[in-house]
C-alpha cells in the first residue's frame, strides 16, 4: 500500500485522544452492540417464524346442514396452523410451512373396484356433482385435541351411488396422492405411504360422512387436505383422509395406514370412544383448541344418534 | 487457547453469563407469549418446550464430566450445579403444565394416570428422582452427607435421564428422530463413564475426587 505525504490530511482528521486511548473498549462495545443486533434478529426469526395460508377460492354454499353443531367454531388461523399431514412434516406447524407449493390442479379422483360404473372425476365434476353444504362438525384427533370446523361438501354417498357398487362391495378403500418429489418430508414420517384409509360400506354411505372440498366459505387450504378430503366426524381424525385420488369398492377390510403402523394402538374402526383408551394415553378427555383445561370426550364424538345403530351388538373394546 | 478458555471459565462474570444463558429459553417463551405466538395449542407448546429443555439441561449437566476430562478443563465443574438446578427448574415447569391444564390440579386423578400410563410413569419417576438431588445440591448438604454418599445419591441423575428419554420416546407417534438423538447422546455420555471405570488406561488420580 502506497503512502502519500502531499498534505491532504488536516488537523480534523486526527483521531481524538480519548478515542485513541479507549480504542479497545470502543471496539469491544461495537462488537457487543453488533452481536446483540444479530442475536436479536436471530431470536426474532426463531421466535416468530413466518407462515402463510394461500388464499382459497370462494365456494357457493347453498345448504346449511341440519347436522351442524352450534358450538363455537375454532379460528381459521388455528385450523390452518395446527395440522397432522405427515407428507409435509411431522410437527403440527410443518404442513402450514411446507404444503404451500403442493400442486392440486389438475386433479382426478378415480372411483373404481366392485361397481358397475367406475369413473374418473375432475375437481370441476366433483364440485358440481351435488349442492354444496356447510356442515359444522366437531373433529376429534386421536392425540387428545379437538376443533370445530365449518366444512363444505356433501355426503360421500352422492358420488358412491353414481358408481352403483355391486353386492361384493363390503368396504370402501381410499388413497391419498403421494409424490415424494413434492413431499420430501415424507421420508422421515415413519409411516408407510401413500396414506390409505377405509370404511365399511354402511359407514361410507352414512349421511354424516362428508366428501369435503372446502372450509370457512372457501376451498380447502393445502395443509388441510386440498383439494378434496373425507370428514368422518364420529371417528378419530386420522380416518378423515386428505387429498384423495382413489376411492375403491372392495370385498375385504382394506389396510389402513395407522393400523398398519401400530395395530394395537389404532384400530380399523377408530370410533371416538371415551371408554376405550389408547394404550399410551386416556381418551376420556380432550383439549379443544383455544381452551386451557380439558373437556369430556363424547361417545362417537357426540354423533351417537346418527351412527350408534351401525355398531349394535359389536364389542367396541374389541373392534376399537 | 486453553489458557484463555480457563481464564473465561474462572472469570467472575462467567457464572452470571451462564445463568442468563440458561434463562434465555424462558425469555424466548415470554417473548412468544407476549406476542400471542404460542400457536394453536399453547398448553401443548409449553409442555413440549419445558420438556425439551429439561432433557437438554440433563444432557448438558451429564456432559460436564466427560468434557472436563476430554478437554482438560476442570473448571467446568463450577457450572455443573447451576446446570443441574436449571434442569430441575424446567422439569418443575413441565410438571406444572401437566398437573394444571391436563389434570386440573386433581392429584388423585394424577396418581391414577401415573399408575396407568407407562409414559407418564417414567416421566413422573424422572421428576421425583430429581427432587432429592435438587434439595441436596447445596454445599451444606455435600458436607452433611459426605462426599462419597453424596456422589452415590447424585448418580440418580443417570436413572432420571434415562427415564426422561424413554418418556419422550413413548410419547411420540411415529417420527422418532429426536428422541433417538437424545438417546444416542445420553448413551454416549453414560458409556463414557463406564469406559472410564475400566482399568484399561491409567487416569490422573487428582481428578478422581471431584468427578462423578
Amino acid at each position: 500500500m502506497a503512502t502519500k505525504h502531499d498534505g491532504d490530511l488536516t488537523y480534523a482528521d486526527v483521531t481524538p485522544k480519548t478515542v485513541y486511548y479507549n480504542r479497545r473498549q470502543i471496539l469491544r462495545a461495537m462488537g457487543i452492540a453488533g452481536a446483540t443486533l444479530v442475536g436479536a434478529k436471530v431470536f426474532e426469526r426463531l421466535a416468530f417464524p413466518p407462515a402463510q395460508v394461500a388464499a382459497g377460492t370462494k365456494l357457493n354454499v347453498t345448504v346449511k346442514s341440519p347436522f351442524s353443531t352450534t358450538e363455537k367454531e375454532t379460528s381459521f388461523d388455528d385450523v390452518t396452523h395446527y395440522n397432522n399431514y405427515y407428507e409435509f412434516g411431522t410437527s403440527k406447524t410443518d404442513p402450514s410451512r411446507n404444503a404451500g407449493k403442493f400442486r392440486i390442479s389438475p386433479w382426478t379422483v378415480s372411483v373404481e373396484g366392485e361397481c358397475k360404473k367406475p369413473g374418473k372425476y375432475s375437481m370441476d365434476d366433483i364440485i358440481k356433482l351435488a349442492p354444496l353444504e356447510e356442515r359444522i362438525y366437531r373433529h376429534r384427533c386421536v392425540e387428545g385435541w379437538s376443533i370445530v370446523v365449518p366444512w363444505i361438501g356433501y355426503s360421500l354417498s352422492n358420488i358412491l351411488k353414481l358408481a352403483e357398487p355391486n353386492e361384493k362391495a363390503k368396504f370402501v378403500a381410499f388413497e391419498t396422492f403421494y409424490e415424494p418429489g413434492q413431499m420430501p418430508w415424507a421420508s422421515s414420517s415413519g409411516i408407510q405411504l401413500p396414506y390409505v384409509e377405509g370404511l365399511r360400506v354402511d359407514e361410507a354411505m352414512n349421511p354424516l360422512t362428508l366428501l369435503c372440498v372446502g372450509m370457512y366459505g372457501e376451498s380447502l387450504p393445502n395443509q388441510d387436505g386440498a383439494p378434496v378430503r373425507l370428514v368422518v366426524p364420529w371417528k378419530y381424525g386420522f380416518k378423515s383422509i386428505k387429498s384423495i385420488i382413489k376411492i375403491r369398492f372392495v370385498k375385504g377390510e382394506p389396510p389402513t395406514t395407522w393400523n398398519r403402523y401400530a395395530p394395537s394402538e389404532y384400530g380399523f374402526y377408530s370410533n371416538v370412544n371415551p371408554n376405550v383408551d389408547h394404550p399410551r394415553w386416556s381418551q376420556a378427555t380432550e383439549r379443544r383448541l383455544g381452551e386451557i383445561f380439558k373437556r369430556k370426550t363424547l361417545m362417537f364424538n357426540g354423533y351417537s344418534d346418527q351412527v350408534a345403530s351401525m355398531y349394535a351388538g359389536m364389542d367396541l373394546k374389541k373392534y376399537y | 487457547m486453553r489458557a484463555s478458555l480457563r481464564q473465561i471459565l474462572t472469570a467472575n462474570w462467567a457464572k452470571p453469563v451462564a445463568f442468563s444463558a440458561c434463562l434465555s429459553p424462558l425469555g424466548f417463551l415470554a417473548a412468544r407469549a407476549f406476542h400471542g405466538q404460542l400457536g394453536a395449542n399453547p398448553v401443548e407448546f409449553l409442555q413440549h418446550f419445558t420438556g425439551d429443555w429439561t432433557l437438554r439441561f440433563l444432557l448438558i449437566t451429564l456432559a460436564i464430566t466427560p468434557l472436563r476430562r476430554l478437554l482438560n478443563l476442570p473448571d467446568l465443574i463450577r457450572f455443573r450445579r447451576m446446570l443441574g438446578l436449571f434442569a430441575f427448574t424446567y422439569v418443575c415447569l413441565h410438571f406444572l403444565t401437566y398437573i394444571g391444564p391436563d389434570q386440573s390440579f386433581n392429584f388423585a386423578g394424577m396418581l391414577k394416570d401415573v399408575a396407568k400410563r407407562p409414559f407418564i410413569t417414567v416421566g413422573f419417576a424422572a421428576f421425583v428422582l430429581l427432587i432429592p438431588l435438587a434439595i441436596t445440591s447445596t454445599t451444606g448438604w455435600i458436607r452433611r452427607l459426605g462426599g462419597k454418599n453424596w456422589q452415590m445419591l447424585h448418580r440418580l441423575i443417570y436413572v432420571a435421564a434415562i427415564c426422561g428419554v424413554v418418556h419422550y420416546y413413548w410419547l411420540v407417534k411415529s417420527d422418532h428422530r429426536l428422541p433417538l438423538l437424545y438417546a444416542v447422546i445420553l448413551l454416549s455420555l453414560l458409556l463414557y463413564r463406564l469406559v472410564a471405570l475400566l482399568p484399561l488406561r491409567p487416569r490422573p488420580s487428582a481428578e478422581r475426587s471431584i468427578a462423578t
